[in-house]
């Protein structure tokens, strides 16, 4: 069985900015994968590597097993994305946006899950109105049905609650939380909060490791934060020093019985990459 | 297939569900056009015998409303997609980059011809120009409106904000629309400038088009027609080789 992501080996630079320095990445089908880091980590940059808005340097970008440049017809189609952006086509209204999402994909006559996937993101009596005319709220809920609405095998969110009310990132995340038990893999990239989030998602994985040049020395401040379950990344406390940790650390028992002896759980096989704040190199 | 309709049809929705803007300002522009120059020039102009002026004038007029149409609708869809963002849509999907191409070059087609009709059909009001050969008007609206369209996609690709879309509408499409003999033939400018409008490939779009109406042209409508067609193919090449490589848009 493929990966649902695979990334091996990828750089990516903006003029002189480097944003990620050879990162690789495995995720699993049907995991529910945090991509933890603070602002200019490289987050929105790896998932535009894999949805093919950024081209990577070098190394090699798959979605469940095809690759994202060579074939991205086929990682596209098995992909939704959910914009850090609150982007809209002001244009047209909410059942015409998903219609449209829907024939880009190449799904036909796609009415009935169209309705249902407003149903389950409360935007039923939003479905004629115009995007303009939605509030900030409403509209994020409208990317995430933008990103369901041909059914991807794999989910990818940038963070997906920003902006949002408590009350809506909630809903938002049992939704998502909902997504991942039905199988579908869910990648996630967030500020600091999913950490938090995770804890009241049993099962769910999020791995934070800080490392701070500031915090004993260049290369040894690295430490153990918090270690939920199953797989994540995180790095740096915004430093522009951040180390990614490859994910997959044990399921949620695992995690608890770790936390519980207050020992900490390295990522398997102890690879670490670095991932350079873009911040930092300015 | 269905990425590809589904991309032009709402282009095509686009332009409906903001007619006024797209389709009647136009046209009004146009007869505005048509009503102060043939009142001016109707007495004192007469380009090909038996011609009135005004008539003369209409298919030069059409035919530029059909350009310049085609060239706003790709540029300032894309613009405007570029600039709040929701391009992304477009980008994420599963679209070759060909698919992409013709879409937005064929609702560039579709709006070029509606404007076009539509001015035509309000300019009958003041002249009754001869259609003589139709299927030759068609062909040189067809292909003058892709080659503008194609030109439009550039465009918006390579403009970052407003005002670099405009510059490019306002030094480059303008000028060479109103030097290519919408008003005039270029027989009655002098020796120098009749040389250089052969340079202008809008010249040859105008030309050709108007010999579809009197069955008589500037130059042989043949040599326009290779003249539009190997432009436009070359502009469809560079065009389809820049959204392969995703300059501007997958950075």
């Amino acid at each position: 069985m493929f990966p649902a992501v695979d990334v091996l080996g990828v750089r990516k630079h903006y003029g002189k900015l480097c944003a990620l320095d050879n990162v690789d990445l495995r995720i699993e089908q049907g995991e529910f994968f945090g991509l933890l880091g603070p602002n200019g980590a490289g987050k929105t940059t790896l998932i535009n590597l894999l949805s093919g808005l950024s081209k990577p340097d070098t190394g090699r970008v798959s979605v469940m097993g095809y690759d994202v440049v060579r074939q991205y017809r086929d990682s596209r189609r098995l992909m939704g994305v959910v914009p850090q952006e609150l982007v809209f086509d002001p244009f047209f209204n909410v059942r015409e946006t998903l219609r449209f999402q829907s024939g880009y994909f190449g799904v036909k006559h796609n009415e009935a899950w169209i309705d249902e996937v407003m149903h389950h993101l409360d935007l039923s009596d939003k479905a004629d109105t115009n995007m303009r005319r939605l509030s900030g709220g409403m509209k994020r809920r409208v990317l995430v049905a933008q990103a369901l609405v041909h059914k991807p095998p794999v989910i990818v969110l940038d963070e997906p609650t920003a902006g949002v009310d408590v009350e809506l990132r909630r809903s938002l995340w049992r939704f998502i939380r909902r997504l991942n038990l039905d199988g579908h893999t869910v990648l996630a990239g967030q500020h600091a909060e999913l950490a938090r989030q995770r804890l009241r998602v049993p099962g769910a994985a999020a791995l934070v490791r800080r490392t701070s040049r500031h915090a004993g020395g260049a290369k040894g401040g690295a430490r153990w934060r918090r270690i939920p379950a199953g797989a994540a990344v995180i790095h740096g406390a915004g430093d522009g020093a951040g180390t990614i940790a490859r994910g997959r650390i044990g399921r949620a028992g695992n995690e608890r019985a770790a936390a519980r002896s207050g020992r900490g759980v390295s990522a398997r096989g102890g690879q670490t990459y670095k991932l350079t704040s873009v911040a930092n190199q300015k | 297939m269905l990425s590809f309709y589904t991309l032009f049809h709402k282009e095509l929705l686009r332009v409906q569900k903001v007619a006024f803007q797209t389709v009647l300002s136009p046209v009004l522009t146009a007869l505005l056009y048509l009503l102060i120059f043939s009142h001016l020039l109707e007495q004192h102009v007469e380009v090909y015998p038996g011609v009135r002026y005004t008539a003369f004038l209409i298919p030069g007029l059409v035919m530029m409303s059909v350009l310049q149409n085609a060239f706003a609708n790709s540029s300032s869809s894309l613009i405007q997609s570029k600039i709040t963002g929701n391009i992304v849509f477009v980008l994420l999907a599963p679209l070759a980059y060909w698919e992409f191409f013709l879409a937005y070059v064929l609702a560039s087609v579709v709006r070029g011809l509606v404007v076009g009709a539509g001015v035509y059909l309000a300019a009958l009001w003041f002249a009754w120009p001869p259609l003589q050969f139709p299927l030759w008007a068609l062909l040189f609206a067809v292909l003058g409106s892709a080659l503008l369209g194609s030109l439009g996609v550039v465009a918006g690709i390579w403009s970052e904000k407003f005002d670099q879309l405009a510059g490019f509408q306002n030094f480059i499409i303008l000028p060479l629309t109103f030097l290519s003999g919408v008003f005039y033939s270029i027989h009655s400018l002098p020796a120098f400038w009749q040389v250089l409008s052969h340079f202008n490939p809008f010249f040859y779009m105008i030309d050709g088009f108007r010999y579809g109406f009197f069955g008589s042209s500037d130059i042989s409508p043949w040599i326009s027609l290779v003249v539009v067609s190997g432009c436009f193919l070359v502009l469809a090449a560079f065009t389809l080789a820049l959204l392969r490589s995703g300059y501007k848009l997958r950075l």
